[in-house]
């Protein structure tokens, strides 16, 4: 039926045949969107600035000849790429994203508010220390919450990131050693280690020695002490390791690693599934970085920024790099040069500046906002929702290690055996279901590994349907629905990509109006 | 003549010289090759070391010298077309030839029949 | 407890499903003797208006940079950042997303960090750049690094102009591997015995452009230097925005330039997070560190992003990797790519232009005062003034006046008595004229 103008009042697809392919490319929200250098047009801008007064440069010559190759549009065109563009994410606000080792957590939008206060961050790391008592004092007071939480006595707040902090850690352990007047080289990492682990040993000129887990996917304290030796540096252990279990055995190994003369190295990355109800101080651990991007709700933001702070016992505190803030007569201080530093022997400097200030106030908002009894709540019900994840999942899928887990529940693909989908396909299938896929085929110790984390920032209610998918999709692939795998996604903006292609003939950057070519 | 490592690398000897390569199994179990290091003609290997490395897009491999030697040759149309070591591993797909510094080290190998069992053992 | 979807009921009925009692049953693994049965020593939890008090009592006991005459750089500068910026960075598709491992449902992110790598390349007049390190400082650390790589030498000639703490971190970055550094002695200008330095072990000279007294350097000279023994240019960019007015230093000869990019889009934030800029030459590619967005098409045909030439990296390489960094800069280096493409080509060389004229106003009014000259003649944003007193107190002196007037090099340099005297101050288009005069009136009355 249809009105006297002519509108229909009533919806109709019984004429509507298969969706047509769209004169635009585009299919109502589904928004493509060219390269920014595609949309440029000469002469346009997105900023409106005095005209220069044409003074005399004083550049020595150097001015610069040619043009940038930056692309001209104005304000509305710029927002409108980036929103488009915006929409071509998935993220922890749309959805459960349940990416194993990597604690996508909510991230309160308070932090943001805070780390925003001009006190903050409109500072200039280098204003006179008079000028900058409040930034500080916030460091200070981070620093505090972070003793109580490790247990451990000193922190090295500069780190910019985990791999950074573990770097951090690693130079503090071979300053040690060189500072004894020893010359161990050698540093174990267990097979199922983060490959941060190896490439900082590396590194810091130490010597990987892999050590396999047990049957249980722990390493054994045996397996440690057969290793052992006068040219052993020290050992990295992540725990909860990157199965998702707590290393039983890990008071033990340290004790052992200690007795040879060597460091105890703990990767912080699984803190969530610890923090407020076990301190790594009271484990034997001389350092350890905390990801405030993991644990402590700073945004990921697309890969970064974080931050990394590491924990040190008091073996390893005299070496701590600088710079640091000590109480001074007049308030607070840094420590910045080496001179400065009276008594301890800093291993040197890992960053300009004093550190990521703007993610140590968004991880102190979110402390303050937990205080010590909703930071234990934290660990308890992030531990509770992997195991509710295992719970409901071990009977459709294959857990390679009995439980309890600690935050995250691990799968391999035994599950998968003769049905022709692989993990890949199932991760993809995932993507259709609107999820943002596990963390696959790691760690390295099992076989296409599935690696769920949940955090404890998601409801029964959004668990029960991340399950009820994960359960049909494995019901599917038994069924021989291989087919729903192998094209998976259909219904992200893009298809399965070629990442072969990609690696083969690099294309790095934008085509459109390349600057001139580079001196030789 | 031809022999194979236990690290799935290929030697075929060529008078003084001999070609090598990885073997239709190990570029299977790589799958798509994208890139392949190789050394400098002049430089000197020896046997079962590091001699050249091998990439897929998810993962890298050293490639060791089945055989002790100097580089005289590599196989210079693998950075264009890396995907010859999936498409023709024993021919085409070549990495390196090397001229041989002590033929006795070819004893260390395996035959072909002693491969293929090998490799069915896997 | 705000951020906890759980309640009671949800916790019994999960700790049922799974079949425990409770919830210190899932925890038995932990060794009695470090599970702890009592809180911790904090606060309890808190609510928003509480904690924004505190935070805010906090926050107000410094004096920020937008409040007072502010002229201070030497590595971070203070430039207006448009509004859109802050308000696209925080769309929660961007702010609330992960590392782009899953490309299908990570395109915007990719695509945003194609367009950084563009940028970054053509700034530094190079052909590839990757998807940003922490900082221009950690940059340099990992370019000293992949140079060694490069030309399978260890030693690394640092110029005199280089940002003290920046030399620092390079020579922590390579302290365990045994490379040799070589520190040329502070330069505020030209350095005609850095080329001396260089010999055939030389992997790389490191030069800063403007450096850090704010001189500008024609790097053409030192890289005819650098590559007649073989060795690399590695130059070093602290106000990216220079590179508007500028030549790049790809131009002069550079073959990897590092760069720290807080000036577009980031802002100040007491010195962090920041983004490292990191551009080279195509062929050197492979021993870049840091992630790569790269251009492909999908199973459809359609164009699309991943991240690519993934084998340099530590999550496949392990120790061979070409560095262990993982977690890069990605929200500022979008911050970065939406300031950049406000200002476009058009926009940006402008705003290098007015900054140099903010620099030149503002240094004929300093230089006037009795007491103080100009010991860099040539200059971009940045100039150092010699005193006719130690800076240090000076600096404090003026910030008692309500000026931050600029850094002493003393801070940067303790010890060095030549640089004791010398007032590294920095002008940016955030300056107004009154700023200025107060600046000039304040140093006027402290160096009297």
């Amino acid at each position: 039926m249809s009105d006297a103008q002519g509108r229909p009042t009533q919806p109709d697809i019984s004429a509507a045949g298969a969706p047509p392919a769209t004169f635009s490319g585009d299919r109502g929200l589904a928004l493509e969107e060219a390269s920014i250098f595609a949309l440029s047009r000469a002469g346009v801008t997105g900023v409106d600035l005095p005209e220069p007064k044409g003074v005399a440069p004083r550049l020595a010559g150097l001015e610069r000849k040619g043009a940038i190759g930056l692309p001209g549009l104005s304000e509305p065109e710029v927002v409108r790429h980036f929103v488009r563009l915006s929409r071509r994410n998935y993220a922890i606000d749309l959805g459960v994203f349940p990416l194993g080792s990597c604690t996508m957590k909510h991230n309160p939008r308070l932090n943001e508010k805070m780390a925003r206060l001009p006190g903050f961050a409109d500072l200039h790391p280098l204003q006179p220390v008079s000028t900058v008592q409040g930034a500080l004092g916030l460091i200070d007071s981070l620093a505090h919450w972070l003793k109580v939480l490790t247990g451990l006595p000193v922190i090295a707040m500069s780190p910019k990131a985990g791999a950074h902090g573990e770097l951090c850690g690693m130079m503090a352990i071979r300053a040690a050693i060189d500072a004894r007047g020893e010359r161990r080289r050698r540093v174990l990492v267990p097979a199922s280690a983060h490959g941060t682990n190896p490439a900082t040993a590396a590194q810091c000129g130490f010597e990987v020695d892999e050590i396999a887990g047990d049957a249980t996917g722990r390493v054994s304290a045996a397996s440690v002490a057969e290793r052992l030796g006068p040219d052993v540096a020290g050992i990295m252990l992540t725990n909860p390791n990157t199965c998702g279990l707590f290393e039983r055995e890990v008071r033990e190994i340290a004790a052992r690693v200690h007795e040879a003369g060597g460091y105890f190295y703990c990767d912080g990355a699984n803190f969530n599934a610890l923090v407020g109800r076990v301190r790594p101080g009271d484990l034997g651990v001389d350092a350890m970085h905390i990801n405030l991007h993991k644990t402590f709700s700073t945004p990921h933001g697309g890969g970064g920024p974080g931050a990394g702070p590491v924990a040190f016992s008091e073996a390893l505190a005299p070496f701590a790099p600088r710079p640091w803030v000590v109480h001074g007569a007049a308030g607070f201080a840094l420590v910045e040069a080496e001179g400065d530093a009276k008594g301890a022997k800093p291993f040197g400097r890992l960053t300009a500046f004093h550190g990521q200030m703007g993610m140590f106030v968004r991880a102190l908002a979110y402390m303050m906002s937990h205080g010590g009894d909703g930071l234990r709540q934290v660990a308890e019900d992030a531990v509770l929702n992997a195991n509710y994840v295992m719970a409901c999942l071990k009977d459709a899928m294959s857990v390679p290690f009995a439980g309890p887990c600690m935050h995250e529940a691990l799968f391999d693909d035994a599950f998968l055996e003769g049905t022709g989908v692989a993990t890949l396909d199932f991760a993809k299938a995932l993507i259709d279901e609107g999820y943002h896929p596990m963390t696959v085929y790691f760690p390295l110790v099992v076989h296409g590994a599935m690696l769920v984390e949940p955090t404890e920032t998601e409801s029964k209610e959004s668990l029960d349907r991340f399950i009820a998918s994960m359960r049909g999709l494995a019901l599917a692939a038994k069924a021989g629905d291989a087919a729903r795998f192998k094209g998976a996604p259909f219904y992200a903006p893009r298809r399965r990509l070629d990442e072969t292609q990609a690696a083969r003939k690099p294309v790095l950057v934008a085509a459109e109006a390349s600057p001139r070519a580079a001196a030789e | 003549m031809i022999k194979f490592t236990d690290q799935h690398e290929w030697v075929r000897v060529e008078g003084e010289e001999a070609v090598v390569g990885i073997t239709p199994y190990a570029a299977e179990q790589l799958g798509d090759v994208v890139f392949v290091e190789l050394p400098e003609a002049g430089r000197k290997v020896d046997q079962f070391k590091e001699a050249a490395v091998v990439e897929s897009v998810k993962a890298a491999s050293e490639i060791y010298a089945p055989v002790g030697g100097e580089v005289v040759a590599v196989n210079a149309a693998l950075a264009e077309t890396p995907g010859l070591v999936n498409e023709d591993a024993l021919g085409k797909g070549w990495f390196l030839k090397l001229r041989i510094r002590d033929k006795g080290e070819l004893d260390k190998l395996m035959s072909a029949e002693e491969y293929e069992t090998y490799v069915k053992g896997l | 407890m705000r951020y906890l979807p759980l309640n009671a009921e949800d916790r019994r009925a999960m700790l049922a499903t799974i079949g425990v009692r409770s919830v210190d049953e899932l925890f038995r693994d932990v060794p009695k003797e470090a599970r702890l049965d009592e809180p911790l020593d904090l606060p309890r939890h808190m609510g928003e208006l509480e904690v924004e008090r505190a935070l805010t009592s906090l926050a107000a006991q410094s004096v920020s940079a937008g409040s007072v005459p502010f002229f201070v750089g030497c590595g971070a500068y203070r430039h207006h950042v448009p509004a859109s910026v802050d308000h696209l960075i925080q769309r929660s598709e961007f702010l609330t997303a992960y590392t782009p491992y899953q490309p299908e449902i990570a395109q915007g992110t990719l695509q945003y960090l194609f367009e950084f790598q563009t940028m970054v390349a053509r700034l530094a007049g190079l052909e590839v750049a990757n998807a940003s390190m922490y900082d221009g400082s950690t940059a340099a650390g990992e370019a000293v690094q992949m140079a060694a790589r490069v030309t399978k030498r260890s030693k690394a000639v640092l110029s005199g102009g280089l940002h003290p703490q920046y030399r620092d971190v390079i020579e922590t970055y390579v302290r365990y591997q045994d490379d040799e550094i070589v520190a040329a002695p502070m330069a505020l200008g030209a350095e005609p015995g850095l080329a001396d330095l260089i010999d055939e072990d030389t992997a790389c000279v490191v030069v800063q452009t403007p450096s850090v007294f704010g001189t500008p350097v024609d790097l053409r000279p030192i890289a005819a230097a650098a590559h007649a023994k073989g060795a690399l240019l590695v130059a070093v960019v602290t106000e990216v925005v220079s590179l508007g007015l500028l030549e790049s230093p790809g131009a002069m000869g550079a073959d990897i330039v590092v760069g720290e990019g807080q000036g577009l889009g980031v802002g100040l934030n007491f010195g962090g997070p920041y983004v490292g800029l990191f551009a080279t030459r195509a062929k050197f590619l492979r021993q870049m560190p840091g992630r790569l967005a790269g251009e492909t098409v999908d199973a459809e045909g359609r164009p699309g992003y991943v991240l690519t030439l993934s084998t340099r990296e530590q999550h496949i390489r392990r120790e061979k990797a070409t560095s262990n960094i993982c977690t890069n800069s990605g929200l500022c280096c979008l911050a970065f790519t939406i300031h950049l493409s406000l200002l476009g080509e058009a926009g940006f060389t402008r705003l290098a232009r007015l900054n140099h004229e903010a620099a030149i106003r503002l240094s004929d009014r300093l230089a006037a005062a009795r007491g103080a000259e100009l010991a860099t003649p040539a200059f971009f944003n940045e100039f150092t003034l010699r005193l006719k007193k130690p800076a240090a107190g000076v600096v404090e002196a003026l910030a008692a006046r309500g000026v931050l007037g600029g850094v002493p090099a003393s801070r940067l340099l303790p010890g060095e008595t030549a640089a004791e005297n010398l007032l590294i101050v920095a002008a940016t288009e955030t300056n107004t004229d009154e700023d200025m005069e107060r600046f000039a009136t304040a140093l006027a009355e402290v160096l009297a």
